[in-house]
Parts: structure tokens; sequence; C-alpha cells
């Protein structure tokens, strides 16, 4: 009786933890994509005004600088909670990992961390103080840093969905390659797959603020430029990440096959399989056939082996597998769920590369700016990355379940044994409580900065010599 | 010496940048609804730290980045077993960071107002809590054999932990107010001098009777001899006289370089203090976790050293760079939006 409850209790602390964890990264990750993406667009343009001296990209790097830094900061009070949770809520987890995914993350704050923040300070602050060119550099680093943050904190992420570069000492991982580590196939992959994603959120943020501007007949002349700037990235980044993803399902398909397994609810081993575009039924054990479902012959084969006789292999061939191999067990994620975020995952990505080259076709028609079905489509396609990506970290994390880290330590195992259902309650109910109101500030600050007129470059009188410091 | 303390080193080294950069930040966080007469001077307020703030939080982030690579075994203890301590630390965290660029989004009163006060409650509350915190490591908390944290959110609070953050909360305060009188003019400027003058006896009294306590509680609770953290303890002391002395005359750079230096031989006392030792168990003192128990294998440490090396230098010069760059007296007007 007394075990009995004591398991259950285990299990609520790592549900709970889980439940915590995932918030804080999803919500965390809503802002990421917009530092990795608009950076590089805001550099782009402070860049074009730089080249031109047309006033016009000085009023649009000012205008969506000011969107940049509004979620920046989020991005950036967010960030402390995901370094701080691994230990909060994971000690066990980082007692075993440390050696090895404590390195990238470290790194990320020496190498990545203070260049962005540092740079951006300057960019932020420095229009009166540093020489134009000098200025425009201080952005293109801070966007340097902000992209190599992603890629060190992938590699870190990737240690957990394919360990590599390590043995197993004493029950710890512990690092025997560092470069193993940092050139992980998954880690290069997942880096490339975030950031064509992050410049697709950017590029679509730019694309509707633009197309909300057009729809109410506002300063159309100055955001012409910035929408053609938009879609000039969005259409090939767009589209590049739908094969980039797809040839990362290959990969994965060959590391964490149970996670694809998952993700089109194939219960067992198949050659020629047909990819299921949508299923009822179908997505538990005891009912493994779907009742109705739209199959598309082969195309799962091909996009799980790249060819279309390839063989995937099932759910309950795997989990035999994995029981061989791991002790008898259930090492499958669950199944509904990862379906679902797979096929919102890639449907909304094909529907923003949709957008995009209507979007393009519509710009060099000259109609962009009166077509205003396509504007109001426009703006909403601002929120469709963002809903592409969360489905995209649900498949790639609650995929990956049982294992925290893959064949090596199950979350179920990982989680702090002192931190109390109580505490976990408490600290849960705060960040719920505080990130829906941040969310909702940021939203509505948002809204009124994406609707102002994009202002002139203020004519200051001069102003008076400063006094040094020291 | 071993990678292992090298990295002991390395951190402190990174708390005691943190505690100089990111200590006047606090201090000016915390002054900001008293020394501030109007919207002008509080936006100069804001100004003379907003293009810093960030680069020096890192300071924290590389902290607890290189604990948990270089200490995983710290690392996981110290945040799970101060898991209530540090979810106020970021709550405290995240509103201040939010105040420096969401303050002026809107022109509204209350709306500033309410960003300021995030602003001086987030840095009240984060100093005192790595006050209570870093101490409490020394201090000695319930933690059993497999280096779990037993106890409760209270078992970090005693007389001595709170009498270090009450010091840190208070020295901040004098260290903002002197970078103060380096970045304003005027009558800012001013009040800042007459409020660093104010605050220098207390906050050097208080640091001072902290590092003394400090050493005693090594002497006492961690098999500590008087010597060799009595040494940091002596300099900062020394550091802190100099600050009154020099606050007094009106001699602000000077000033300001001495509660810079009082900053980092707080930390340094602390961890002298602390080494062998990373967190000192209350329940059985061999349950302690040590430099050598709680680190990496080699190798994480040789590769991370490497990186360091490389890396930290660049960071020094760059940042160095920006408060070149920045080292005029603010008024308030920056270009900024």
């Amino acid at each position: 009786m007394g075990y009995r409850v004591h398991l259950i209790l285990a299990s609520t602390q790592v549900n709970l933890a889980r439940g915590q964890f995932a918030t804080t990264t999803l919500y965390h990750f809503l802002f990421v994509p917009l530092t990795l993406g608009l950076g590089p667009i805001v550099a782009i343009f402070q860049t074009m005004w730089h080249r031109t001296r047309n006033e016009t990209w000085l009023r649009l790097t000012r205008f969506f600088g000011t969107l940049f830094l509004i979620n920046f900061a989020i991005g950036v009070a967010t960030g402390l909670v995901q370094e701080f949770e691994f230990g909060m809520n994971w000690a066990v987890y980082s007692r075993f990992v440390g050696n090895v995914f404590g390195a990238p993350l470290a790194i990320e704050g020496l190498a990545a961390f203070f260049l962005e923040s540092t740079f951006l300070g300057l960019w932020i602050f420095g229009w009166n103080r540093l020489s134009p060119r000098l200025h425009l550099a201080t952005l293109w680093i801070a966007v340097a840093g902000t992209w190599l943050s992603a890629y060190f904190i992938l590699v870190a992420n990737s240690f957990m969905q394919d360990p590599v570069g390590y043995k197993i000492e004493n029950g710890k991982a512990v690092l025997t390659s560092v470069w193993a580590l940092l050139s992980s196939r998954w880690a290069l992959y997942a880096f490339g797959h975030t950031i064509l994603a992050g410049l697709t959120a950017g590029a679509s943020v730019v694309l509707g603020v633009c197309c909300w501007q057009f729809a109410r007949g506002r300063n159309v002349d100055v955001f012409r430029p910035a929408a053609k700037v938009a879609l000039i990235v969005l259409v090939p980044v767009s589209c590049v990440n739908l094969w980039f993803g797809s040839h990362f399902g290959i990969l994965v398909e060959e590391l964490q096959p149970m996670k694809i397994a998952a993700s089109e609810a194939q219960w067992s081993t198949c050659s020629h399989c047909s990819f299921s575009v949508f299923q009822i039924g179908g997505f538990t054990e005891s009912d493994q056939t779907p009742s109705h479902s739209i199959e598309i012959p082969g195309l799962l084969s091909y996009l799980a082996t790249g060819s279309f006789g390839g063989t995937v292999q099932g759910l309950n061939n795997l989990n035999q597998q994995y029981s061989r191999q791991y002790g008898r067990g259930n090492y499958k994620p669950p199944v509904r769920a990862i379906y679902w975020s797979m096929r919102v995952m890639a449907g909304v990505g094909t529907l923003i590369a949709l957008i995009a080259i209507v979007g393009a076709y519509l710009l060099w028609r000259r109609k962009l700016e009166r077509l205003r079905w396509f504007l109001w489509i426009a703006v909403a396609n601002s929120f469709l990355p963002f809903v592409a990506m969360s489905a995209g970290w649900v498949l790639t994390e609650v995929g990956r379940q049982p294992w925290i880290v893959q064949g090596l330590l199950k979350t179920s195992e990982a989680n702090s044994p002192n931190v109390t259902t109580t505490w976990l309650g408490i600290s849960l109910g705060v960040f719920i409580t505080l990130y829906a109101a941040l969310l909702v500030v940021d939203i509505w600050l948002m809204r009124r900065y994406a609707g102002l007129d994009p202002q002139p470059p203020e004519q200051r009188p001069p102003a008076p010599q400063p006094v040094p410091s020291l | 010496m071993s990678l292992a303390e090298l990295w002991f080193i390395l951190i402190a080294v990174l708390w005691a940048g943190y505690f100089v950069l990111e200590g006047f930040d606090f201090g000016v966080g915390m002054l900001l609804p008293f020394l501030p007469k109007d919207e002008q001077e509080r936006r100069t307020m804001f100004e003379s730290i907003g293009p810093v703030w960030d680069g020096n939080e890192v300071w924290l982030v590389v902290a607890g980045g290189a604990t948990f690579a270089a200490f995983p075994g710290w690392y996981a203890s110290m945040f799970s077993g101060f898991y209530l301590a540090l979810l106020l630390v970021l709550v405290f965290l995240i509103i201040r960071v939010l105040s420096f660029e969401w303050r002026d989004k809107s022109k509204t009163p209350g709306w500033r107002r309410f960003w300021l006060w995030c602003n001086a409650v987030g840095s009240f509350g984060a100093a005192l809590i790595w006050g209570v915190g870093l101490s409490a490591l020394l201090y000695g908390t319930p933690i059993n054999s497999s280096g779990d944290f037993t106890g409760t959110f209270w078992d970090l609070f005693n007389a001595y932990t709170v009498f270090a953050g009450l010091a840190v909360v208070v020295f901040f305060v004098f260290h903002g107010a002197t970078f103060l009188t380096l970045r304003t003019t005027g009558a800012l400027g001013d009040r800042a001098l007459k409020t660093a003058r104010m605050l220098a006896l207390p906050a050097a009294a208080l640091t001072a009777a902290f590092m003394i306590w400090t050493v005693v509680v090594a002497v006492d609770r961690n098999d500590k001899s008087v010597f060799p953290p009595i040494l940091p303890a002596i300099l900062g002391i020394a550091a802190a006289v100099l600050a009154v002395a020099f606050v007094l005359q009106g001699r602000t750079g000077r000033a300001f370089v001495s509660t810079a230096l009082g900053a980092v031989f707080l930390v340094a006392t602390l961890f002298t203090s602390l080494y062998p030792r990373v967190m000192v168990s209350s329940t059985d003192f061999g349950n302690s976790l040590t430099v050598s128990n709680a680190s990496s294998a080699h190798y994480t440490l040789a590769v991370m050293t490497v990186v360091a090396l490389l890396v930290l230098p660049l960071v020094l010069l760059y940042q160095g760079w920006t408060y070149h760059v920045f080292r005029h007296r603010v008024t308030g007007d920056a270009a900024h939006y």
C-alpha cells in the first residue's frame, strides 16, 4: 500500500515537472524564432539603408527593430528559466548528463550570449555613438550571436535524441569527443531546420505587418520594400525547409524509428508503406486499425527511407526489440499526440510555403497591396509558423518518450527526487500565471507597435557636448 | 592545481564579475523609486545601465552553465534544493528584464510606474536571494548521503544568511549610487553623491561585518582555519573603508573602483571560505559536496578550459569596449527607441 502511494506520488511529480518543462519551453520558443528570424531581416533593412541612404530603409529598420526588441526581452527573460530548470526539476538527469550536456550549455553562454547581449546593447544605444558602419556591424554580430546560441543549445538537445561522443562511467555519461558532439548529424539537421523555421517566422511576421498596413491603406510606399524583402526571404526558406524537414525525417527513422512509427501511427512493420494524410481511430494498442483514413501509397516509405519500396518499422516490432534490449516495458510514445503534431507541423509548413508563393506572384504582378483577401491571409499567416514550430517541438520531445536521453535514461527516473508536488504546484502555478500575463502584454504591445506609422528620423537639436565619466 | 580547482576559481570569478557588474545595475534599480524627481531623471537612470545590463546578466547565465558543466553534482543539488528560492529569483529577474524594454513602450504614467517598480523590486529581490543563497552554501543545508537536499524553503534562512542577504542589498545600493555619480550630471548626479555619502558608512560596516562573520562560519561549520579566508576579507574591508573615504572626499572615480573591488573580495571571501567544499551539509558534514566529488571528468574540464581561455579574454575586451563607447555621462536624451 505504502509503495503504491509512493509510486503514484512519484509519477505525479514527474508529470508535473514534465508539464512545467513543456509549458516553459514551448513558451520560450515562441520568442526565440522571432529573434533568430527578425534579427537578420532588420539587419538587411539597415544594410539597405547603409547602401542606398534611402530614408525608407531607416524607417523600416527602426519600426521592425522595435518589434524585434519587444520580443527579444521576453526571450531573454524566459531563457533564464530554461537554464535553471534542468537543475531545479531534473537533478538526476543533470548529474547523469552534466559532463556532456553542460559543456555546450556553458559554451553557449560564453561564446553566444555574451556576444548577442553586449552587441545588441551597443546597437540599441549606439545610434549616435558609433559610426554608421560600425553600428550596422554591431547588429550583424548580435544576429550571429543568436544563431550561434541556437547551434549550441541544439547540440545539447541532440544529445538527448541521439547521444554521441560519450561513454558511461560510474553510471554517468562522460564526454569522450567534443567533436563528435559538435558535429552530431542530429545537431546539424536540427540547426538547419530551426534556423529555416526562425527565418520563416521572422519573414512571416514582417509580411503580416506590411499586409496589415496595406489593408488599412497606410504607409503603402514605406512597407512595399519591406514586403518585398520578406517575400524574397520567405519563399525560399519555407520551401527549402519542407525539403530539409523531410530529409531530417530519414535521419530520425534511422536513429529514432519509434518516433517515426508513432508519428505515422504505424503499428506493424511495412514496406511500400502508404502515408496516412488523415485518419480516424488506429491510435491505441487495442485499436490499431483506423476506421477511416486517407492514404497516399508508397509515400511513407519514401519520406522515411528515401525510397518508395523502403521498409518502415512498426510500433509493435520496435517495442519487442526495445523490450529485448532494455528490459520489458512500454517504449511507445503517445501515438495520437505524435501523429497529429506531425500533421500540424508538416501541413501548416506547407500552407506557409503556398501562401508565400502566392504572395510572391502577386508582388510580381504588382497586385499585392490591393487584393484584400490575400492581405488578410498574410496577416493570419504571421501566426502560422508558431503553430508549426510548437507542433514540431511536441513531435521532437514527446516523440522521444519514455526516454529523456534516448536509450540511456528514462524521463520517469530523471526528475529531482526532493522537489515535492507542493513545490511543483507552486512553480507551475507561478509560471502559468506570469507567462499568461506577459503574453497578453506582449501581444498588446506588438499589435500597438505594428499598427504605428513608421516615423521619419527625428530632427534633434544637436546634443550638448557629453561629459566623460572619468 | 587540478582542473576542477581551476573551475572552482573560474566560477568564483564569474560570480565576482556578476556581483561587480549586475551589482551596480541592481543598485541603480533599487534607487529608481527614490532618487529621480521627474521622468527625465528616471529615463537618465534607465539609460545609465540600458546598454549594459543584458551583458552583465550573462555573467550569471555563464556561472550557471559553467556550474552545470564543471560540477554537475553541485548544479543538480543546489538548483533542486534551492527550488523555491530560485523560482523567486527567476520571477524577480523576469520582471526586471522586461522593465528595460517595455517601460518606455507606453506613455501612460501608471504603466511607467509599474515597470519602474518591477525593476526596483526585481533588483532588490534577486540581490537579497543571491546573498542568502550563496551564504547558505557555506552555512550548510540539509543534504543526504546521495547529495539531495532534504530540507524546506525555510532551511535557507538563519541569522547569518539573512544578514548576508541584507548586506549584499545595501552594498549593491551603495555600489549603484557610486556608479550613478560617475554616469549622471546635474541635480541627479548631486543627489546620487548625497545618497552614496549617506550609505557609505552603513554599507561598509555591514559588508565588513558580513565578511568577518563569513570567516567565523567557515571556521565553525566548514572546518577551515582563519587563514586563508581572512585574507580576502581584510582586502574587502580595506576596499570598503577606501570607498567610504573616497565618497566622502567626492572622488567618485576612485570610490567606484573601491566598491567594485569590495564586490570582488566579498565573493572571494565566500568562495575561499567554501573551498574545498561547494555545498556544506548540515545533516552530516561527510555528506558535503566537494570540488572533487561534484566535478565533471577530466576531458570535459579540459575542453571547457580551452574554450574559456580562448573566449573569456575576447568577452572582457568587447565588454570593456562597450563601457568605453558609453563612457559619457547620460542625460536621458539617447536616441533609443
